[in-house]
């Protein structure tokens, strides 16, 4: 009986306060504290004797020793079903603008509202009948929300097998109308609706197997997707120093990328940049469905200045979500902004729990957090056969942009690709700052790797003959080391160098990739002769102009396609000359 | 009356503990001694334990001194009345005029929705070039000034205070020197905005830990301002002495230390207070601009480096100017699209320019032959430092890209500065000789 299962406040430190319980507590489950009118929600992430150690997701301003905790038994969960695309939360799923009608401008304590719009009715077209079979995750039916069919499924904590006893018709519902009632083999009943509670630190696993991730993910970031790409369902990360454009990255990830379903965890970040998200997607256009971009995100936001512990919950709380949407037989992608802060999070209990400390101040166990955070990221044959992934992009804000930090080093150690942001090409304007010689990727590319390694051989030469030339000058270097200097930067500046503000140059799809860059590599394979460096620094200046305004006309179009004409003269040009 | 203890159990650092009943975590309690009166505040609670910061430091107390708990956290007025007036970081008349008791409000209140703040679109004019042109600052943003100890950075601070059209300046000093303090209070002074300032004053001979109020204040004053509909710009300096005030008791708490012996959570406290600045949707704004210095010019230093990570850009203050390089704005493109349509390309151009010639200054220095195009950077790089960079110049907007188009014509012909055609058809200086 949840509220006679009580304890007492026997401690208060920060953000964790120590309870003596009564009867029995549960590892992980939700408590309240309570203050006066308000009940603070709490996690217990600890119990010794007849203690238990809670994290408080609130201010614990004005708590007392001796003061009311009441156990729920319920582990943290958060609430699934049809409308939480378009949504904005917190970390533990309370709706923003919901809360916002209600309190005004601050976000009141103590104050929660239901993720779900508990009123709105959805048309529910049945996909069993009577006396079917049904296991956890089966379909049952589903609804329209926005731009995909969102099947309601069975309970994700169904043991073994159940028949439905009965089913509602085709029609209008609440999330709370009973939709089903379904008996197990044992003969224990159960109602369902068409919404269901989840554990956020348990990963949904009703598949039926996972694969390796194969597909390249568009994310339309030449350098991402030909050089350092992400698989759909696979993982990826994005340290670099603060100011190196890890947001702005993750934003055109989040804009552009070829997905179904996009979750932005805005964990311990600004708070304006959630903002800039919340005023502009609805206004951009989704080019794959002509709707707004708001219709396939959700956006999950706990920024720095709220409540730590929630900043733990909401990284949870987002990839919850994203197997929820694989569930459905979708792609969904998570972008964390940033892992750090949510380690960080971590750290702080950790150091209240006076436990004993690993390298910086971080628990011992953050590695193996970290990794099994990642695991929950696959792509899966659902038990019906269709195929559903989930791909997480972490971000990582390295103390003092050093990547020898645990964080990121636990993080290298389990994701598929490595998108590092240098500082220094941040500082010299080279958008996006990815590093083409440190990063690396796993997963396949668009485009054929002996072109790659060719382009990258290139680069690596390049940044070798700019080395030289610093030291002996440029009348010491000779001319052939010199074009394949101007040949790196030549293929750094008209193609990995990518304008994430523009709308065409800032978004790529596959089929220019591919072209483009047989165009790029064509250049780079081609042997010129200059009689003197300063012809071909003229002659790469031009050709680097020529590429670049090519990347700023629509692919397919009439002036694409006269730019490059255009080019291939001045290409055969010189091959004459 | 809350009850009175007179049994203080334990004394370590500036932290008393005393055993007692009933207190609630943040409560605030007055520690009587023979040196006086200290605010204190309770940070811990075990048991009957409780462990309480002092402002005044514990320096002088004795066991047997007396303890008496408020029943209430810190507060402060946020009247109109505070305009004008001089306090320290607990709330004390510094000015020898009476207190201020009415309209008491919390410090340290919750975050703002994130739904209910507006996109910043307004820019805060300095008339410093290196700002407005280079690296705009934006009504709400939050921005600090990276500098070494000895860099005019509170001139800088007290100099943007003036020039930006704002309802009300709140300054709040930590560890601030007492010259410093006095230059700020009569540049204000000098400049008639005094009586639109609230100054909350923490001097390098008060104790330490009572700066740590001193952002809290200052900004619940503010936010009650701007909730009236104010833009309010508050000054914080220098965020590194707050720092070292939280190190301090974090150690004392012996808590377990991450980088430096700094608290792990060290980038939550800058950010809460940090993330105060905003622009409201329906009232006004709190705009953030901070002093944070780095020990041994060392951006990767816990404090400088936390701060980068929460704040919007920073301004580079280094031998007495703002460097193009190290600086950002990351506002800045909320409003350098709509001031002046040239202001983009200046901007870009004149940046690129100034890093290709230090590079050329770098060619120089190795002996390497200086080409024509070379010499024409060096020439530009000089005026560029001198009508520019110079913290003395102090110009509006339009001057100053007047000023940048001049500059070019002189160093630079037309296609050498790579701006597009049409834009130079319009502004390239028509009566100057081209280089
Ligand atoms: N692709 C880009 N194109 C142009 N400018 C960019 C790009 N990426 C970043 N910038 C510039 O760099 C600034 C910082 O970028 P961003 O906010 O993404 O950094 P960050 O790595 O997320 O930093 P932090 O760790 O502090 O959050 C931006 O405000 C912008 O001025
Ligand atoms: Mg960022």
């Amino acid at each position: 009986m949840p509220e006679t299962n009580q304890g007492r406040i026997v401690g208060v430190n920060g953000n964790m306060i120590t309870v003596k319980f009564d009867t029995f507590v549960t590892q992980n489950e939700v408590a309240y504290a309570i203050l006066g009118d308000k009940r603070l929600k709490c996690e217990v992430i600890r119990v010794r004797g007849s203690n238990a150690d809670l994290q408080v997701f609130e201010s614990t301003n004005g708590l007392t020793v001796g003061d009311i905790v009441s156990f729920t038994g319920e582990l943290l969960s958060v609430e699934l079903g049809p409308g939480l695309l378009t949504m904005v939360y917190d970390g533990l799923q309370n709706p923003l603008d919901q809360l916002a009608k209600k309190s005004g401008f601050f976000l009141e304590r103590g104050v929660y509202l239901p993720a779900l719009d508990q009123n709105a009715k959805w048309d529910f077209t049945p996909s069993v009948k009577a006396d079917d079979s049904i296991s956890a995750g089966d379909y049952l039916g589903s609804v329209p929300e926005g731009i995909y069919t969102h099947y309601i499924c069975a309970p994700f904590d169904l043991q073994g097998t159940w028949k439905i006893e009965s089913i509602s018709p085709a029609g209008s519902y609440t999330i709370k109308d009973k939709i089903a009632s379904v008996k197990s083999e044992k003969g224990n009943v159960r109602e369902l609706t068409m919404s269901q509670k989840w554990p956020v630190k348990i990963p949904i696993k009703c598949y039926r197997e996972k694969l390796l991730p194969e597909k390249t993910l568009i994310t339309q970031q030449r350098i991402i997707d030909t050089f350092f790409p992400v698989a759909v369902g696979g993982t990826f990360c994005t340290p670099g120093p603060f100011g190196a454009g890890k947001t702005v990255l993750q934003h055109a990830i989040s804009q552009h990328a070829q997905t179904d379903v996009v979750i932005v965890c805005a964990c311990g970040e600004r708070a304006g940049e959630v903002v800039e998200i919340l005023k502009e997607y609805p206004h951009l256009e989704d080019p794959r469905t002509g709707r707004s971009l708001m219709e396939r995100s959700i956006i999950i936001c706990n920024t720095s200045s709220m409540p730590v512990a929630a900043r733990e919950a909401s990284v949870y709380t987002a990839i919850t979500l994203a197997e929820y949407y694989r569930q459905m037989g979708l792609n969904a992608l998570l972008l964390a902004d940033s892992t750090s802060r949510w380690a960080q999070a971590l750290r702080e209990m950790s150091g209240r729990l006076e436990e004993i400390p690993g390298e910086e101040g971080f628990p011992a166990y953050l590695e193996s957090l970290i990794a099994s955070f990642y695991e929950r990221a696959g792509l899966v044959k659902l038990n019906n056969g269709k195929l559903g992934s989930v791909t997480v992009g972490g971000a990582v804000s390295p103390a003092g942009g050093n990547f020898e930090e645990p964080v990121t080093q636990a993080t290298l150690k389990v994701v598929g690709c490595f998108l590092g942001l240098s500082k220094q090409r941040a500082d010299s304007r080279r958008f996006p700052s990815i590093h083409p010689l440190e990063s690396w990727s796993h997963y396949t590319s668009l485009v054929d790797k002996e072109d790659i390694a060719k382009a990258r051989k290139m680069l690596r030469r390049g940044m070798e003959v700019n080395q030289m030339m610093n030291v002996v000058g440029e009348e010491g270097t000779s001319t052939d080391d010199y074009v394949i200097y101007l040949k790196s930067e030549f293929l750094d500046s008209v193609y990995l160098q990518q304008n994430t503000f523009d709308p065409v140059d800032g978004a790529s799809d596959a089929d220019r990739q591919i072209h483009v860059f047989k165009k790029t590599i064509f250049v780079l394979d081609s042997k010129f002769s200059f009689k003197a460096k300063e012809d071909a620094r003229q002659f790469f200046m031009g050709l680097r102009q020529m590429f670049i305004d090519w990347n700023y006309l629509k692919f397919g179009s009439d002036k694409f396609k006269y730019q490059e004409d255009h080019i291939n003269s001045r290409l055969k040009e010189l091959a004459n000359a | 009356m809350r009850k009175v203890y007179h049994k203080i159990i334990q004394v370590s650092g500036n932290v008393i503990s005393v055993e007692a009943e009933g207190v609630s975590y943040n409560e605030l309690a007055e520690v009587s001694t023979k040196r006086g009166v200290s605010l204190a505040q309770v940070i811990r609670l075990s048991e009957n334990k409780v462990y309480l910061q002092v402002f005044a430091g514990s320096r002088g107390v004795s066991t047997n001194d007396e303890v008496r708990f408020l029943g209430k956290s810190m507060q402060i007025s946020s009247s109109q009345n505070l305009l004008g007036r001089i306090f320290n970081g607990a709330g004390v008349p510094r000015d020898n005029r009476p207190a201020i008791k009415e309209d008491m409000i919390e410090i340290g209140g919750p975050s703002v929705n994130p739904s209910k703040r507006i996109i910043p679109k307004r820019m805060v004019k300095t008339n410093i070039p290196m700002i407005d042109l280079f690296n705009s600052l934006v009504v709400s943003q939050k921005i600090p000034i990276f500098s070494v100890a000895g860099e005019p950075y509170n001139e800088l601070l007290a100099r943007i205070a003036m020039q930006a059209e704002v309802d009300v300046i709140v300054l709040g000093g930590m560890g601030l020197k007492y010259d410093d303090y006095l230059v700020f209070r009569d540049t204000l002074e000098k400049h008639g905005a005094l009586t639109r300032t609230v100054m909350f004053m923490h001097t390098a001979s008060d104790p330490v830990v009572e700066c740590l109020l001193v952002p809290d204040v200052a900004l619940a004053v503010s936010e009650a301002y701007a909730l009236e509909g104010k833009d309010v710009l508050v000054l914080l300096t220098d965020m590194t002495n707050y720092s070292d005030s939280l190190k301090e008791i974090a150690i004392t708490m012996e808590q377990i230390p991450s980088n430096r012996g700094y608290p792990g959570d060290l980038y939550s406290q800058l950010a809460a207070r940090y993330e105060k600045a905003v622009d409201f949707d329906g009232a006004g704004s709190i705009t953030v601009l901070t002093v944070t210095t780095m020990p041994g010019d060392d951006v990767t230093h816990p404090v400088p480096d936390n701060t980068g990570y929460i704040t919007e850009g920073q301004f580079y203050l280094k031998n007495g100017r703002i460097e193009p390089f190290g600086s950002l704005s990351r506002l800045k493109q909320q409003v350098n699209g709509d001031t002046r349509k040239d202001h983009r390309a200046i901007m870009d151009t004149m940046i690129r320019l100034y890093a290709n010639y230090k590079e050329t200054c770098e060619k120089q220095s190795m002996g390497f032959s200086m080409s024509q195009w070379d010499n024409k950077l060096l020439k530009y790089g000089v005026l560029f430092e001198q009508r520019m960079m110079d913290l003395s110049v102090n110009i509006p907007l339009e001057e100053s890209l007047n000023i940048g188009w001049k500059t070019l014509a002189e160093c630079f012909d037309k296609a050498e500065t790579g701006i597009k055609t049409d834009m130079l058809n319009e502004f390239w200086p028509k009566s100057e000789t081209t280089a």
